[in-house]
Order: C-alpha cells, then sequence, then structure tokens
C-alpha cells in the first residue's frame, strides 16, 4: 500500500515538473519575440528622428523635389500615429516610409553636390543602418515567432497554452518588391 | 538540417579532441621514454604543459591571436561605421553578444573570429576586405565569422591552437634534451637491454617526428568541417547566399596575405596563404573555395 503512495507522488512530483518546465519554456519563447519587437521599436525611433535631419539636409542642394520630401515627412507622420501596440498596421506604415526613403536615396544619383555632402552620407549610412536592422530585427521576431507557435500548436503545448491564454502571434510580413528592406550601399 | 549538422559537429568534434588529447599524452610518453627512460614522466609533463597553454590560451586568447596577427582594435563606430554596423547587424539576428572588431593592415581581403566564447569574442578584417566588398559581400563574410562564435568553433579552435603548440614544445624539449646528452645516456644502459626496449625507443622516436604533422593533420580535418557549416550558418542569418558567394570569388582571385601568423591560419575565413594544393587535401586548412561556393549555390 505505501509503495503504490510512494509511485503516485513520484508521478506526480514528475507531472508537476514538466509542467512548469514546459510552461517556463513557453514563456521564454514568447519573450524573445517581445525582444525582437523591442529592437524592431527602437529602429523605428531612430529612423524618425534621423529623417528631419536628412530632410534639412536634402533641402538645400534639391529644391525642386519638395514632393519627395513631403512624402517622406507625411509618412513619418502617419507612422508616428499608428499605436504602439498594433505590429501589423506599424509595420505596414514603417514599409511605406523605407519605400518613400528610397525616393531621397536615390536623388543623391541626380545631384552630385548632394552626393559629395559629408553630412549627407553620413545620413545615408545611418539610414542604411536603420533600414538592415530593421530587416534583422524583423527576421529575428518572425523566426522567434515560427519557434513559439511551433511551441503552443504541437502536443502538449496545445494542451497548455490555452490554460493560460498563450495565443498565436501573427508573422510580420515583409515588403513583397523584395525580401529584404533595402540594400543600399553608398560606399563603393 | 542546419541543427541537425551543428549537433553533429558538436559530437564529432568532442572525437577529434579526446583524441588529440590521447595524442598530446601519446607524444609525451614517446618523449619521456626516448629520452628521459620514464614515460610516466613524459606523461606528466605533457598534461601539465597543456593544461598550462590552455589556461593561458582560454584566459586571454583574444589578447594572443590578435597580437599574433597584428590587428588593432576599432573602439570607435565613427572609424568603420559600415563595419561596426554590419558587426552589430550580424550579432543581433545571431543572437549573441557585440564582440570586438579589429582591424589588419594587408591589402589582401580575409577576416577571422576569435575568443572563448560569445562573450568574450572579437572579430577581425582586413582593410582589403573593407576596400573590396560592398555591403552585402561584408554581410556574408561578417555571418561566416559571427557564425564561428556562435558555434562555439572560436573555443574549438582556441584550445586546438593551443593543444598544437604544446606538442611542439613537448617535442622541442625532447629534441633539445636528446642532443644534451639525454639520449646517449640512454643509448648506453642500451647494451645490456634486450633489442625489445630498442624497437620501443625507435618507435618513440618515430612518434615524436611524426606528432607535428599528425598534430596539425588533425587542427586541420577540424577546421576545414567547421568552414562548411559557417557558410551555410552564415546564410541563415543574412538569407542572401549571393554575398557569400561573390565575397568568396573575390578572397579566391586575390593574392596571399603578406603576414599572417601560421599558427591561427585555420581561423581565417579563407587560407591567407593561398598554398597550392600540390600534396592532398589532408593537408589544407580550408576546403576549397570552388567547393564552398558550389555547396552554397545547392543551399
Amino acid at each position: 500500500m505505501l509503495w503504490i503512495i510512494v509511485i503516485v507522488i513520484v508521478l506526480a512530483i514528475i507531472a508537476a515538473g514538466s509542467y512548469i518546465g514546459f510552461y517556463n519554456s513557453i514563456v521564454r519563447t514568447h519573450n524573445w519575440t517581445d525582444e525582437a519587437w523591442s529592437q524592431i521599436d527602437v529602429q523605428l525611433k531612430r529612423r524618425n528622428d534621423l529623417i528631419p535631419n536628412l530632410v534639412e539636409t536634402v533641402k538645400g542642394y534639391a529644391k525642386h523635389e519638395q514632393k519627395t520630401l513631403t512624402d517622406v515627412i507625411d509618412k513619418r507622420n502617419q507612422l508616428a500615429t499608428v499605436p504602439a501596440a498594433n505590429h501589423e498596421q506599424t509595420m505596414a506604415a514603417s514599409n511605406q516610409l523605407s519605400d518613400s526613403l528610397k525616393g531621397i536615396f536615390a536623388l543623391s544619383e541626380s545631384y552630385p553636390d548632394l552626393k559629395a555632402n559629408q553630412q549627407f552620407g553620413q545620413l545615408m549610412e545611418e539610414l542604411s543602418n536603420t533600414e538592415n536592422k530593421l530587416a534583422y530585427s524583423r527576421q529575428l521576431y518572425n523566426s522567434s515567432a515560427v519557434n513559439y507557435n511551433n511551441k503552443i500548436q504541437t502536443f502538449p503545448g496545445n494542451i497548455i497554452a490555452p490554460i493560460h491564454n498563450f495565443s498565436k502571434i501573427n508573422y510580420l510580413e515583409t515588403p513583397s518588391d523584395e525580401k529584404k528592406a533595402p540594400k543600399v550601399s553608398f560606399n563603393d | 538540417m542546419l541543427y541537425q549538422q551543428i549537433a553533429q559537429n558538436k559530437r564529432k568534434t568532442w572525437l577529434v579532441m579526446l583524441s588529440f588529447f590521447c595524442l598530446l599524452l601519446i607524444i609525451g610518453a614517446a618523449v619521456g621514454y626516448a629520452f628521459f627512460s620514464s614515460s610516466l614522466l613524459g606523461i606528466v609533463l605533457a598534461a601539465i604543459v597543456a593544461a598550462i597553454y590552455i589556461t593561458v590560451m582560454v584566459g586571454n586568447s583574444t589578447g594572443v591571436v590578435m597580437g599574433l596577427n597584428h590587428a588593432r582594435e576599432v573602439t570607435d563606430t565613427e572609424q568603420y561605421p559600415q563595419l561596426w554596423h554590419i558587426v552589430e547587424d550580424m550579432a543581433m539576428v545571431a543572437r549573441v553578444p557585440m564582440p570586438r572588431v579589429f582591424i589588419v593592415t594587408d591589402s589582401s581581403p580575409n577576416a577571422f573570429a576569435t575568443g572563448n566564447d560569445p562573450k568574450h569574442a572579437a572579430v577581425a578584417v582586413t582593410t582589403g576586405l573593407l576596400a573590396m566588398m560592398d555591403r552585402e559581400e561584408l554581410e556574408g563574410v561578417i555571418g561566416h565569422e559571427i557564425s564561428h562564435i556562435r558555434n562555439y568553433d572560436i573555443r574549438l579552435a582556441t584550445i586546438a591552437m593551443a593543444l598544437t603548440a604544446a606538442i611542439s614544445l613537448l617535442v622541442n624539449i625532447g629534441m633539445r634534451s636528446f642532443w644534451w646528452g639525454g639520449g646517449r645516456r640512454r643509448s648506453r644502459n642500451n647494451n645490456e637491454g634486450n633489442s625489445g626496449q630498442i624497437i620501443l625507443l625507435i618507435g618513440s622516436i618515430v612518434v615524436v617526428i611524426l606528432a607535428p604533422i599528425a598534430a596539425s593533420l588533425v587542427q586541420m580535418a577540424l577546421s576545414r568541417n567547421r568552414e562548411y557549416l559557417a557558410d551555410a550558418s552564415s546564410v541563415e542569418l543574412t538569407r542572401n547566399p549571393t554575398g557569400l558567394i561573390t565575397a568568396l570569388q573575390k578572397i579566391g582571385n586575390s593574392k596571399p596575405m603578406k603576414q599572417a601568423d601560421s599558427a591561427s591560419a585555420a581561423l581565417y575565413i579563407a587560407d591567407p596563404f593561398k598554398e597550392k594544393r600540390s600534396l592532398t587535401h589532408l593537408f589544407t586548412t580550408h576546403p576549397p573555395i570552388e567547393q564552398r561556393i558550389n555547396r552554397l549555390e545547392h543551399l
């Protein structure tokens, strides 16, 4: 009789232990995606801070490109109004901003003086750096989300997850025209 | 697929490291037997020498390797903004801390990573690499180096370097004491000894002569395997095989480095000396570039 009780207790401890262990691993993978998102957030803020400087620098050289500049400013302000919690909408606005920024990147080709401007060169490196970091942190976010989703959708996660209200994380879409963010290189 | 490859690689590595260590002890025994008439003394000596070398290398591998290769540290983003940013990017996707960044002044394009673990790691690139590569290619190369860091290849390379150095020191000690009389004392004793002892003695000397070759063979095999894995991991990070492929092509078509340290040759992304594969594949630290490109194209 005593033996049965001991065996039951041991089994209960093992079950509880593995339950806690699995719960913790779900939380851990969820935190990875949060961390990846905060990386994205940092880059979005950084880019929004850089854009006014960029516009100021370009204005003096490219007077006839008012449209391109206002477009970038509009997109930037638009991005700032998107609620931060909405990841998909934020990224959609960010992708639009990336697109209109490419317009400014292209300007340097038609304005040699602008291209030669040292401050513009620095801003370009800074901006392409944030664009690349955005692309990479999005990649990190998505791969973390895959890990997390796999965990909660397969056994035994599919039993544990609903109990603690873990829900699927949606992936961030990459811009349709290319798999990666603009890979601009100004140093060749 | 890649994770299986990493796991398989780790298993294989421990096997190789174990045989490396056995090799060291056998050499110690041979040196001891041939030159000090005691294989036990040799084994103890070998273990002590190896322990000292490993401790020193593991404690300060970055300092030692960077010193050997005349690298200077980049401490500020402003010095090499593009390089710094790319290292940041790759470290971020690989989820390793930002490594220290070093520059080697050499017009031949090359790069290497070293350190003991991802928290104490460093990458170095040559000035030639920076001059020759565009952003995507640099990303491929840095991704390769960061993969070495993430896969703990840097620690293995460090330990392998330490063991190779320990073996060559042991052989040196043995040879020296042979010239300074240890061997002669031994041969006097042999007059009354039996022929078995002589055979053992000759065997020991052969082991001592072949030891450094065996050590570098193991080190090279270790390194060759890991290059493919780092190439594949780099593409996993950048999602862009073309960058690494064109980078490897450019590296393959360029001149060898002027002053690379031969002990750390295995650390570089491509053989810094570009020796012709005149002997066999066994004697190269890196797989042929064409073969690496071929594998990347079929990922």
